[in-house]
């Protein structure tokens, strides 16, 4: 018997045969496809988003392994080629720079802080704003006034102005550039769960949850934040690039990494003031900048349509 | 006798992640002036899928083949263009949720005398009294106040009420609705079936009215289509439907309607299981798992066969159910 | 005062007693400025009994509080005045914790079968949930054995345990919220318009397995719809409420046969009936017009404007909810001297 006849399962056995319900059992279990298979289907045949990951998934390795591999310390001066543009011969592929530092382990080296402060801090962003928006939004009332309020206070601070206090009170230092870029970061992410938990509160299946007796601690855990995560997916990939700009921006400002170590927007910063002189200082870097910036915009937007189809019968 | 629409042979398939669905499967039917046709089946039957083909409305992921000849021209081989020029103006259709195709930022003035500029030529003027005349005709006390209210500030029985005033804007030859008391108290319903009746009747306006309801049909219909997993399964006139169904499931769906008038206070009569799994049709006939009159014949799939005058059936059982 | 009690089981005690049940929300009104909050009385003075294994019939149009109603016997909004008494014991005002093991013995039905389950969840879980809920230290084999055991007594196959709410229709969806209702053994279960989003013919599938539980579980239910015919199908008695009040309490069968009050009677008639000889008769409801804003109910009889009984007497004096020598119970003034047969006997 095949399992498409089996679906009336209110029929009554047939004469003879036996009851279609017992028969059904007998195949066992039926594996059900939740909605992230769905996503995830929809998201591999989306051409441009699987492409996109597979030049990041590249881009990551590159970065991290790369600099272990190749022969040069990205802050090894190489005298004898100074301002040396790409070549074979002298096994700077990528050229050097006016002090004679290897540009491509340097565009790796950076690329591992770029990514890693792009990382970190949408992770940071991510856990902080999605648990206060999730709370802020579910309690309500007071509750989400005060909680509401204290995030409009924070974004009315001036990003730049909090960069350059944290610098003249701390130094200059990595840490805070996650903790500038994460403080300021959460709060959009906090907005945008707040909105989500408020029409999802509504919905029948928390009232039926509230309903049978469920903690409001499991309600948001179990009916809440499973229900915000493909909004806040999409979300992650956008912030991703939006944060590796930002710190490249304070890097091109010279509020960013500290020299020996770099990132993708110091050495854009750096190549762009030789741009003349020597191109390939400014185009290797800005090159994997921009590549991956594209990667993170093609994945969000594959993710966008793989987890909020119109289409669908 | 002259046929106002005639669909030929229309099949609808839709590109789904899950495969593909064929959701209307080679549907006749014809519609004569001033006649009312009542479409029913479950959810997936695939009878609103069918009127969004006619119209060019189908979703993008939809394809339909076939041929709808309205007044002898055929709809479906005109372009985008053409057949927006025959929307709303020759044949208006009304959906189920009034809310979702009413635009909640204009007023109903402006939905309204766009329409009526839009497809009539009418001046802004000229378009306005013609709105206030069907409002009132739809029974919307106080037009001339109300034309300049937005749509959120009315109940949902008036929106559909504006609703029904807009398709009916341009003396469409053909009105279409779609379940379109479904969402609406039974109060509400049937005075908005009354209503419907009532401006098709003066008008002498075809209309299709599609509902998975065969109680709401039965005052107000001429003919009933039966469609079940995309598949016309019997047609008649409302008479002979209600009086003599030919196909199980007509009879499953006139029993269903649970009934004030009847002393039956013991179990409904249900039709066992649950509308068919489009992507995976089973072999022959498609109602057969849900049928209590199912015999060896059905493991093949039955013809549509003409048991008598305008009288089709697709079902192998010999007698009425 | 005590609310309309059962007819045929009156010697028995009722598990549910409610009375004089109101319920007001607070509704911003004006734009920035201008701004002040105005009372609407959703559910206004309901009073009623329910016995064990009885059926109460909830109809009314949208808007007359009847889902309101459902979610205060359930103690999901806080009533303003009355009480609910469960066993006796006033649910009213009880504390979030108390509450909650009380949620054990009435559970909810909801109207859309697919919102009322979490997408994210699987059909296991979502049954499962009122367990892990109440009996946190169970084991997941008996969790399961039980979760199998319900979908089974829904009709559902169990061998569908591991899917989810997408993967299956209206009809059977609705059977997961019966399963999720019933895993914790409720005596009471609410079902808010079960039937109202589905399609007719499963509808009637839906409507016997709730009648066919319900004997077999003696379960008390209160079912709220506003569809007359669903709910005659069902109920012992029914209670039609209008504007947060009760019109009419009647046993099933006298309420279609003679309804007492013009307002039961518009319902009647509205009833599609498929027949095509009735053509027209369902056109003829009665009803004039729309329902009032439950924000500026009427005054006097809160169906005076849209009665076509209505005399001056409607217009001032608020009819009480009384009850008539044969044992229905209606809120009308003229209740003796209209009479609104519909159905001969026969």
């Amino acid at each position: 018997m095949k399992s498409s006849e089996l679906t009336g399962n209110e029929r009554e056995a047939v004469a003879g045969e036996i009851d279609p319900f017992e028969a059904a059992l007998r195949l066992g279990d039926v594996k059900g496809r939740s909605p992230w298979e769905d996503a995830w289907h929809r998201l591999l045949k989306n051409r441009a988003a699987v492409t996109a990951a597979i030049i990041m998934g590249v881009m990551i390795l590159v970065v991290v392994i790369g600099p272990w591999v190749i022969s040069w310390d990205m802050d090894y001066t190489d005298w004898d080629h100074t301002n040396s543009p790409p070549s074979l011969a002298n096994g700077h592929w990528f050229g050097t720079d006016a002090v004679g530092r290897d540009i491509l382990v340097r565009t790796l080296e950076g690329g591992r802080i770029s990514l890693l402060v792009g990382f970190v801090a949408t992770i940071v962003s991510l856990l902080i704003g999605v648990s206060y928006g999730a709370i802020a939004g579910y309690y309500g009332g007071v509750t989400d006034r005060v909680m509401m309020r204290l995030v409009d206070i924070i974004y009315a601070l001036p990003f730049m102005f909090f960069v350059i206090l944290l610098m003249v009170v701390f130094g200059r230092n990595i840490v805070l550039i996650f903790v500038a870029i994460g403080a300021v970061n959460w709060l959009d992410m906090a907005r945008i769960v707040r909105g989500q938990t408020l029409s999802l509160k509504r919905m029948e299946f928390v009232e039926a949850a509230r309903a049978c007796g469920v903690e409001n601690r499991d309600i948001i855990r179990r009916h809440i934040v499973p229900n915000l995560l493909g909004v806040v997916m999409v979300y992650v990939t956008l912030t991703i690039p939006q944060v590796i700009l930002v710190e490249s921006f304070l890097s091109f400002l010279g509020l960013g990494v500290q020299e020996p170590m770099s990132s993708w927007g110091a050495l854009v910063s750096d190549g762009a003031q030789d741009m003349e002189s020597a191109p390939w200082t400014l185009v290797f870097p800005a090159v994997f900048l921009t590549v991956t910036l594209y990667c993170f915009n093609y994945i969000g937007d594959g993710l966008r349509d793989a987890l909020d189809p119109k289409d669908r019968l | 006798m002259s046929v106002l629409l005639e669909v030929n042979g229309l099949d609808v398939r839709f590109e789904t992640p899950e495969g593909e669905v064929h959701a209307v499967r080679g549907l006749n039917f014809s519609l004569q002036p001033g006649e009312t046709l009542a479409i029913v089946g479950e959810s997936g039957s695939g009878k609103s899928q069918a009127m969004l083909a006619i119209l060019g409305l189908l979703a993008e992921n939809g394809a339909a083949t076939g041929q709808a000849r309205f007044k002898g021209e055929d709809l479906m081989a005109m372009t985008p263009q053409e057949l927006n020029r025959h929307r709303g103006r020759d044949i208006a259709m009304i959906f189920q949720d009034p809310m979702t195709s009413l635009n909640p930022y204009l007023s109903i003035e402006r939905q309204m005398i766009e329409v009526a500029m839009h497809h009539q030529g009418l001046g802004r003027r000229e378009a306005r009294t013609h709105a206030i005349e069907m409002l009132r005709a739809v029974r919307i006390p106080d037009p001339e106040t109300r034309i300049r209210q937005y749509p959120h500030e009315f109940s949902g029985g008036m929106r559909q009420r504006i609703m029904i005033a807009i398709g009916l804007l341009c003396e469409p030859d053909v009105l279409i609705a779609d379940e379109p008391t479904t969402a609406l108290d039974v109060t509400v319903q049937s005075q908005l079936a009354a209503l419907v009746d009532e401006v098709v009747a003066r008008s002498n306006m075809a209309a299709i009215l599609i509902t998975h309801d065969l109680g709401v049909v039965a005052g107000m219909s001429d003919r009933v289509l039966v469609m079940y997993a995309g598949e016309v399964v019997e047609y008649g006139t409302v008479e002979q439907i209600y009086a003599q169904p030919l196909h199980p499931y007509t009879r499953g769906l006139i029993d269903s309607v649970p009934r004030l008038d009847r002393e039956d206070h013991e179990a409904l009569h249900a039709i066992p299981g649950n509308p068919p799994n489009m992507l995976a049709l089973p072999p022959g006939c498609s109602f057969r798992e849900r049928c209590a009159h199912a015999f060896e014949a059905c493991a093949e799939a039955p013809e549509l066969s003409e048991p008598g005058e305008g009288r089709l059936k697709r079902c192998h059982l010999e007698k009425a159910p | 005062m005590s609310g309309p009690a059962s007819g045929r089981r009156r010697k028995q005690r009722p598990v549910l007693k409610v009375q004089d049940l109101a319920v007001t929300y607070d509704i911003q009104q004006g734009g920035l400025l201008r701004r002040h909050t105005r009372p609407l009385n959703a559910v206004d003075g309901i009073s009623f009994e329910l016995a064990r294994g009885e059926t109460l019939g909830v109809v009314g149009e949208s808007g007359c509080g009847k889902s309101t109603l459902a979610r205060a016997l359930l103690g999901l909004v806080q009533p303003r005045r009355g009480r609910v008494l469960w066993l006796g014991e006033d649910l009213v005002g009880l504390d979030e914790k108390t509450l909650r093991k009380k949620r054990k013995e009435l559970q909810i039905i909801f109207q859309d079968p697919l919102a009322s389950l979490n997408p994210r969840m699987t059909v296991h879980d979502i049954i499962a949930e009122p367990l892990w809920t109440f009996y946190p230290k169970i084991a997941r084999v008996q969790v399961e054995e039980r979760v199998r055991g319900m979908m089974k007594m829904v009709g559902l196959l169990p061998n569908q345990i591991n899917r989810y709410p997408h993967e299956f229709s209206g009809g059977q969806c609705q059977r997961i919220g019966i399963a999720r209702a019933l895993v914790l053994n409720p005596r009471l279960i609410i079902c808010d318009e079960p039937v109202s989003a589905l399609d007719v013919s499963i509808q009637a599938q839906i409507i016997n397995l709730l009648k066919d539980l319900q004997r077999k579980l003696a379960l008390s239910l209160i079912f709220i719809a506003h569809d007359l015919a669903v709910v005659k199908h069902i109920s012992d008695r029914v209670m039609v409420m209008y504007l947060g009040r009760a019109m009419e309490v009647s046993s099933a069968p006298n309420l279609y046969r003679r309804p007492l009050h013009p307002y039961t009677s518009a319902l009647v008639k509205a009833v599609p009936i498929p027949d095509p000889a009735a053509r027209r008769r369902t056109a003829t409801s009665g009803l004039r017009g729309d329902m009032p804003s439950p924000l500026d109910p009427p005054a006097g009889c809160v169906f005076h404007p849209r009665c076509p009984y209505a005399v001056k007497r409607c217009e001032i004096e608020v009819p009480p909810l009384r009850r008539l020598p044969q044992g229905d119970w209606v809120a009308c003034h003229l209740a003796e001297e209209l009479d609104l047969t519909i159905v001969k006997s026969g």
